[in-house]
């Protein structure tokens, strides 16, 4: 593994919601991209300073429940009419309206698994190291009572005396260096 | 409207909003912090009460019960169940379809008031999820218990075994299978994500190594990044939207288990929504069962408000009522549909040997819990409310009684009529799946966050934003 060298970027800690979509939306004005908000519950007004407006996740569970339907009508179909036919008083092979149930819930079986696991794979989760646990504050509040933004050093209007001086302005709680 | 100002009534309960009249959600004066060190601090606590020691040791021991009824039944077989011709479903389904009922509340809580928005269900969601899990874990143990070859219950899955034999998808007890194990998956999975920024929390005020890592563990990293929170956003709105129509279905399949049989009381199209209404009623009353004592031992009355029991109460009660239409509609079809069989099984079900379960049934489901819970004072005294849960599941699970056993133990033919006992080993395996389901849920409230912190903190006041930010404080003051 390579030694991590450098920073990650930028952290700035702030008491209020408030205060943090205000600096998030400066900083996306100012040409800030690489950017993130952490906070303590869903802060939706954040996310739309991000522009973050569309995920993947309901793309993928509509997926994940047509493949539920298919897999399960397929097998009942296979099973009962070539695999296993069993002939009860003449009645059809091809008994669809019977396979319904089980093709429902494996849509929702397919359908569930899909939105819980996907949505953390999307989220690149679980990932049980990640370079703002080292900033000393930022465990103390983001799963509690603070928000944060950082501002990251990959972005390509990121530096750290520009950067630090326009992260000021907004008068953070505190403002860390994050350590690779 | 002649709502009382809290300015001119010194003596105004501080609970109740005098917007509204009603009690609060969430008792004022919360900020994120007090929320936060509240509900982690039951759970990273290095002091653990003695009563949950105390708790513990009892429910456990109940729980032996089941242990030793169970390795009985394993050495012995079905034998020493009651269960006989023509009485061949007794405790084991009576109990299978009681305990499921039960954590249908849980999925109705987490899920239908999500979509319907209802934000008082914050408080209490997390819980009563918990309680779906451990009621889903008791109920399942029946039926396989009852399959006889317990170690053989793989059969009832689909696989490609080498006797090339398939399950029957025309059955409604293969259809069981499919909804009760995807309803225990989804529940399991729904609970689970809802609590991963929960278990980040934990994760960072935890003091002790070990639970530093377990809580690091289980919280998969989260660190509560805006982009995260809207895709979980996304997906818990997702998943509600999927358990609603899963929970609907899973008691509308076990009703099928009865209503496609060909049994007078059973072959009813009216089973469906009323073992669905009977469902939730019977879990709401669980779920207060449990809310009540809690909330009472960690003084968690901010949380969990009287506006809580005041709802559920009324939930109880609108499906009280759909149970009740139920059991009308059974009592009129068996008349009006002039089969002579139909006639006989309700006749006998009301008046026969075994009468006087079905009037403890309408005593407890009906005439007790329908007549005092339209009156507020009663339901927002939570010592009644504590008292009527039980009768309610009392009342529910003689209905499942009455159900399997009534239009079972004479059917058509007189010459084979018979009875239903049960024996003290249906008894111990009951009563020890009540001690489990009491340790397991002693466990969660010891171990696991049980009231989701970061669902709580978006109800709080300090959650406005207006534009600027630096009023921030400001709103604080107005709001609280």
């Amino acid at each position: 593994m390579p030694v991590r060298e450098g920073i990650y970027g930028l952290l700035a800690e702030f008491n209020t919601p408030g205060e943090l979509v205000a600096a998030t939306e400066a900083a996306h004005e100012a040409g800030f991209r690489r950017m993130e908000c952490y906070t303590p519950y869903p802060v939706e007004e954040a996310a739309v300073a991000l522009r973050f407006h569309k995920n993947r996740v309901p793309l993928i569970t509509l997926i994940g429940g047509l493949l539920g339907v298919t897999t399960a009508f397929l097998m009942e179909t296979w099973i009962c009419v070539w695999s296993y036919p069993l002939n009860i008083g003449d009645r059809p092979l091809f008994s669809w309206p019977a396979f319904i149930i089980p093709a429902y819930e494996w849509t929702i079986l397919f359908s569930g698994l899909t939105a819980g696991f996907g949505m953390l794979a999307l989220c690149g989760l679980p990932q049980l190291y990640h370079p703002l646990f080292n900033a000393p504050n930022f465990r103390n509040g983001a799963t509690t009572d603070k928000f944060f933004l950082c501002l990251e050093a990959t972005d390509p209007k990121f530096s750290i005396m520009e950067t630090r001086a326009f992260l000021e302005q907004f008068s953070p709680a505190s403002l860390v260096e994050v350590e690779l | 409207m002649a709502t009382k100002s809290p300015m001119q009534d010194p003596v105004v309960d501080p609970m109740i909003d005098p917007r509204t009249g009603e009690y609060a959600v969430i008792a004022p004066g919360h900020n994120f912090n007090s929320v936060t060190r509240k509900i982690a601090g039951i759970v990273l606590t290095s002091n653990t009460p003695m009563g949950w020691f105390g708790g513990l040791a009892v429910a456990g021991g109940v729980a032996t019960f089941l242990v030793v009824a169970l390795t009985w039944l394993f050495l012995q077989g079905v034998g020493i169940w009651g269960v006989t011709i023509p009485g061949a479903w007794g405790f084991a389904i009576i109990n299978f379809v009681w305990w499921i009922g039960i954590g249908h509340a849980g999925t109705l809580i987490s899920a239908i008031l999500l979509l319907f928005k209802q934000s008082w269900r914050n408080s209490i969601n997390r819980f009563a999820e918990a309680m779906t899990i451990f009621a889903v874990c008791c109920a399942g143990i029946f039926p396989l218990i009852h399959v006889g070859r317990p170690w053989l219950a793989y059969w009832l899955f689909p696989y490609p075994s080498t006797m090339n034999v398939w399950p029957q998808f025309r059955s409604p007890l293969a259809w069981d299978v499919f909804a009760v194990s995807t309803y225990a998956t989804i529940s399991v999975v729904f609970w689970y994500i809802g609590m991963v920024p929960d278990f980040g929390t934990l994760r960072d005020r935890a003091t002790l190594p070990a639970a530093k890592y377990f809580y690091g563990i289980l919280s998969m990293g989260w660190r509560g990044s805006t982009r995260h929170w809207m895709r979980y956003e996304t997906a818990s709105l997702l998943l509600a939207g999927l358990s609603t129509p899963l929970v609907l279905s899973v008691h509308t399949v076990i009703s099928f288990d009865f209503a496609v049989a060909a049994m007078a009381g059973w072959h009813t199209t009216i089973f469906p929504p009323y073992f669905v209404a009977g469902a939730i009623y019977s879990g709401f009353a669980m779920v207060i069962t449990l809310a009540v004592p809690i909330r009472k031992f960690y003084h968690l009355e901010d949380f969990v408000t009287l506006r809580h029991l005041d709802n559920m109460a009324k939930v109880m009660l609108a499906t009280g009522m759909i149970v009740g239409y139920g059991y009308g509609m059974e009592v009129f079809m068996s008349w009006y549909a002039a089969s002579h069989w139909e006639f006989f099984m309700m006749w006998n079900r009301m008046f026969g040997p075994m009468g006087w379960a079905y009037w403890m049934l309408i005593l407890t489901n009906l005439a007790i819990p329908l007549t005092t819970l339209w009156s507020r004072k009663l339901r927002v005294n939570a010592l009644f409310l504590f008292l009527l849960s039980f009768v309610i599941n009392t009342g529910m699970w003689f209905e499942r009684f009455v159900i399997v056993v009534t239009s079972l133990y004479r059917d058509y033919l007189p010459s084979s009529w018979g009875t239903y006992r049960a024996t003290k080993w249906d008894y111990m395996t009951f009563i020890g799946t009540w001690g489990m389901f009491t340790f397991l849920f002693l466990l969660f409230v010891r171990f696991l966050p049980m009231i989701p912190m970061s669902e709580i903190r978006m109800m709080l006041p300090q959650t406005k934003i207006r534009p600027g930010g630096e009023d921030a404080e400001k709103v604080i003051q107005e709001t609280c």
